[in-house]
């Protein structure tokens, strides 16, 4: 359909069957809207135009139709119950998770995701999914509400603090789909991001294994949808095959990007939620009681560790610790990354 | 009328000079003063509201650099915010043009308790001084819905804020009851229900809501102060309470406030439309009846605002559904106004441009409603820019745009003066134009999946992004273009008959400005508000002719 391919690059790519189902009813949607809206503006226009006072022309005296109101009651009313139950129809289809879906457990965090498998392994930002296979998420929020929300799989769930939520999706699509945090969270909420990495069978079962994947190769699902297609899955399996040695300081800048360092910390100078990294190293740091200490490599541990031990004056405690997130390896490594933001 | 017998009245006397002096404006019971009052408060607020929109867009031009920091930008976003609910758009229509007009259009002197209407704007002026407080203390940014538990947890003065929105919220209350015993006790001989302007109906239904949902704002902003204050552990889920639960309360008022802001927008249109149609108003119950059905359907659709909040599947079947509803009576009102203009005897001043703005972007706003209400789609479509787009559709194409026919409207009633009319087509384009482009990116930053109050966003969604900037310029320039007319009107404006649009309500039977006490003598009402015959529109208080009644 010519208007289809009009508006085709408005909506994200429908990566699950259910966001097929919701691209259906939404097509639905925008053909009933449009009818309305030419028929409410492209009258008034017409009659605006036809009925335009001019010498010779009078006004009719007519106060009203019980013809015409049942007619623009009754077609709203039968219109609105369709797209009810309709909408109704594809939201079970979004709620109802199958009873075998995989479970992996989100807390919410200002203003990071944290992603917990049932093998112990636990990642930051970047949240590990089988295609073709449902997965359960199993959500709460450690602080305030946050909203996780992926467009491509059309699923958005609130993450509350002292209860679970869930949203279940079967990615059909291999590679990277964008998650927001939509239920706004304070300084950094705009920086609250996450990718879903959709892996195809083997290397989900490899990186459950515990196979490093190289996360900068792996294709946006949503970056060009007409190569989403067979070819790119051999993209994403290669990529997830690569495995490169690179310097302890690039393993560190990997650290800091996907443990959501960056959501707060500049590596510029430029001042965000938290104190910037660059000029940290070895300089003087004034703490709220006044005292002042070195930045040295203990100091930095034990700010990501406890992080509210020792506050840098000007900003809020409300870092949350990294303790259990971030092994000896990867510790090592994000310090040498900041050692190195000179 | 013994005290205003025709040689008692000294000539030229009206309400803006009856009493000299600034005291006699500050401790005035006059309805229209008060009304002045209001409306030259609110448009300041308009304006300082209207300042934050603009900086907010200027931030949102580049993706990756912003001229102010996140923190700076989500307190903007909350004064933007709660400044329009709290103090522009709730107050505007009722409380300004209310004011001005509800007592002239029934026939009345004034209304019900004129003590108590001059307390109401005191009360809101309180309320709006411990609101704006805040901005020079720590500010806040919450958001204007100030949900738990960061409301509870922010370092921000949102206590101020709070107390603010509590105070003013008792304004309401009080200009709607003020409203209801007018509308029932002082309508003048033979005003019955059925002749009453439409605009009468909508602000009494709109009172209505006011003095049924505003308590329970007040009792939820309370319950967060002390939530803040003592920890009373109600929606903190850290001392076991339940944040959704100030969900509920919060859009159990502040859902139905959406029609407070609304339905006056909608009754300024049905006075409009017939008037410069020159033809009765089609489907006149249908459209009174359909306010009150939008008042009712009000009170139980707060759920919608929900969907993704964590409340039972069960309950989001049932809001969707009613929601459906609403639907309905706004479109008998949309179709009984365009079915007004069929075989009428169009003119295009200022009031009718801005009825047509009002119908093109309300019909878009009413649209995209329907999506949201449709639960699958919802999903997707909930805090995302689709939202802003939607409810600014509504809120601004709808409310904004009823406000500005109803001034211009009643100018020439208000000061007696009349206005250029070549510049309200110039500035009506550009606010009208420049609302669309600014809004209707948004939809599609929505659908794509930009979520709202982002300080940043993905490069993907710069271009959009800088049109909707590009658009909010020209609605300042509108505005501020608007401004200048109507202050250049104010001045040295040519001086308005009592009648200029030959509208057959009460108040264009009295003089421009009207009189203190606003009639001569008091009208005796024969005819209903839109007796526009093919020769011409028969006056309310027009002797009754046994011909046409």
């Amino acid at each position: 359909m010519f208007f289809h391919e009009a508006y085709a690059g408005v909506l994200p790519i429908a990566a699950t069957d259910a966001a097929v189902s919701w691209n259906a009813l939404y097509d639905f949607l925008i053909w009933i809207s449009i009818f309305f809206f030419v028929l409410v503006v492209g009258a008034m226009i017409y009659f605006a135009v036809k009925y335009r006072n001019r010498p010779g022309h009078k006004a009719v005296y007519e106060t009203g139709s019980h013809l015409l109101e049942a007619i623009w009651i009754g077609v709203p009313t039968v219109l609105l119950l369709i797209i009810f139950g309709w909408g109704y129809h594809v939201y079970r289809e979004m709620k109802q998770a199958p009873s075998d879906a995989y479970e992996i457990k989100v807390v919410g965090k200002q203003w990071l995701w944290t992603f917990l498998y049932d093998n112990g392994t636990t990642t930051v930002g970047e949240l590990y999914v089988p295609v073709n296979k449902p997965v359960k998420l199993l959500m709460t929020s450690q602080d305030v509400l946050h909203g996780f929300f992926i467009p491509n799989f059309r699923v958005k769930q609130d993450v509350v603090p002292g209860m679970y939520s869930s949203v279940w999706f079967e990615a059909t699509v291999p590679g990277k789909h964008q998650v927001f945090c939509t239920e706004y969270c304070g300084t950094s909420h705009s920086g609250m991001l996450a990718q879903v990495i959709a892996l195809e069978d083997k290397d989900w079962n490899d990186w459950l294994r515990g196979k490093k994947i190289a996360i900068d190769k792996i294709p946006n699902a949503n970056r060009d949808p007409n190569e989403v297609s067979a070819a790119d899955t051999t993209t994403v399996s290669q990529a997830a095959a690569t495995s490169a040695p690179v310097s302890l300081v690039d393993q560190g800048k990997v650290i800091y990007n996907k443990m959501a360092c960056a959501t707060c910390h500049s590596t510029d100078g430029a001042t965000k939620a938290g104190p910037t990294f660059k000029g940290l190293f070895g300089s003087k740091v004034t703490l709220t009681d006044g005292t002042v200490v070195t930045a040295d490599e203990n100091y930095i541990r034990e700010s990501i560790e406890l992080p509210n031990a020792k506050i840098v004056k000007g900003y809020a405690p409300q870092m949350p610790t990294f303790k259990g997130l971030i092994n000896e390896n990867d510790m090592t490594a994000v310090i040498s990354f900041i050692k190195a933001q000179k | 009328m013994s005290n205003h017998s025709a040689t008692g009245v000294v000539h030229g006397d009206n309400y803006l000079n009856h009493t000299p002096g600034i005291w006699s404006w500050l401790t005035t019971l006059d309805h229209k003063r008060i009304g002045v009052m209001y409306l030259f408060t609110v448009l300041s607020f308009f304006f300082v509201g209207g300042v934050f929109a603009l900086l907010i867009r200027m931030s949102l031009f580049y993706s990756g650099h912003h001229f102010i920091d996140a923190n700076t930008y989500n307190k903007f976003f909350t004064y933007h915010g709660a400044i329009m609910v709290f103090l522009v758009i709730i107050p505007a229509i009722p409380a300004a043009l209310g004011n001005f007009l509800v007592p002239i259009m029934v026939g009345a002197k004034d209304v019900a308790f004129p003590r108590l209407n001059l307390f109401s704007y005191y009360i809101y002026c309180a309320g709006a001084i411990f609101a704006t407080a805040a901005l020079f203390m720590r500010g806040a940014d919450t958001g204007w819905t100030f949900y738990t538990p960061y409301s509870i947890q922010t370092s921000t003065t949102v206590i101020l804020v709070l107390t603010g929105a509590f105070i003013a919220g008792f304004s309401s209350i009080l200009t709607g009851l003020n409203f209801i015993v007018t509308v029932h006790k002082l309508r003048a001989p033979g005003m019955s229900w059925s002749r009453l302007p439409l605009f009468i109906w909508a602000i009494y239904a709109t009172s209505i809501i006011q003095v049924l949902a505003t308590p329970v704002l007040a009792i939820t902003l309370m319950l967060l102060i002390l939530e803040r204050v003592v920890g009373i552990g109600i929606f903190d889920p850290a001392l076991g309470g339940d944040p959704i639960l100030f969900q509920h309360f919060f859009w159990f008022y502040s859902h139905p406030a959406v029609y407070i802001m609304i339905l006056p927008a909608m009754g300024i249109i049905s006075e409009v439309i017939p008037v410069f149609s020159r033809k009765p108003i089609f489907g006149y119950k249908a459209i009174a009846y359909s306010s009150f059905g939008i008042a009712l359907i009000a009170f139980i659709v707060w759920g919608h605002h929900m969907f993704v909040s964590g409340q039972s599947e069960l309950a989001n079947f049932v809001f969707s559904l009613i929601t459906m509803f609403v639907a309905i009576p706004t479109g008998v009102k949309t179709f009984s106004w365009v079915w007004t203009m069929a075989r009428g005897s169009i003119h295009f001043n200022a009031p009718m441009l801005y009825a047509f703005g009002f119908i093109e972007l309300f019909t878009i706003g009413g649209l995209t409603g329907v999506f949201l209400a449709t639960l699958a789609i919802d999903v997707h479509l909930t805090q995302t820019y689709f939202v802003v787009a939607h409810f600014h559709y509504v809120m601004v194409g709808g409310t904004l745009m009823g406000l500005l026919a109803g001034l211009h409207f009643w100018f020439p009633k208000m000061w007696g003066k009349m206005y250029d009319e070549k510049a309200s087509v110039i500035a009506s384009t550009l606010i009208i134009l420049g609302f669309n482009v600014t809004f209707f990116p948004q939809f599609i930053l929505g659908l794509q999946g930009m979520p709202r109050r982002y300080w940043d966003y993905l490069p993907e969604f710069q271009t959009l992004n800088q049109v909707s900037t590009v658009g909010s310029w020209l609605i300042g320039a509108g505005f501020l273009y608007t401004a200048w007319y109507l202050g250049k009107a104010l001045m040295s404006g040519e001086k308005a008959p009592s009648n200029p649009w030959q509208s057959t309500t009460l108040e264009w039977q009295t003089s421009s400005p009207p009189p203190f006490e606003n009639f001569l003598e008091t009208p005796i009402v024969s005819h209903w508000a839109y007796e526009y015959l093919p020769e011409g529109g028969v006056p309310q208080n027009a002797p009754a002719n046994p011909a046409t009644a």
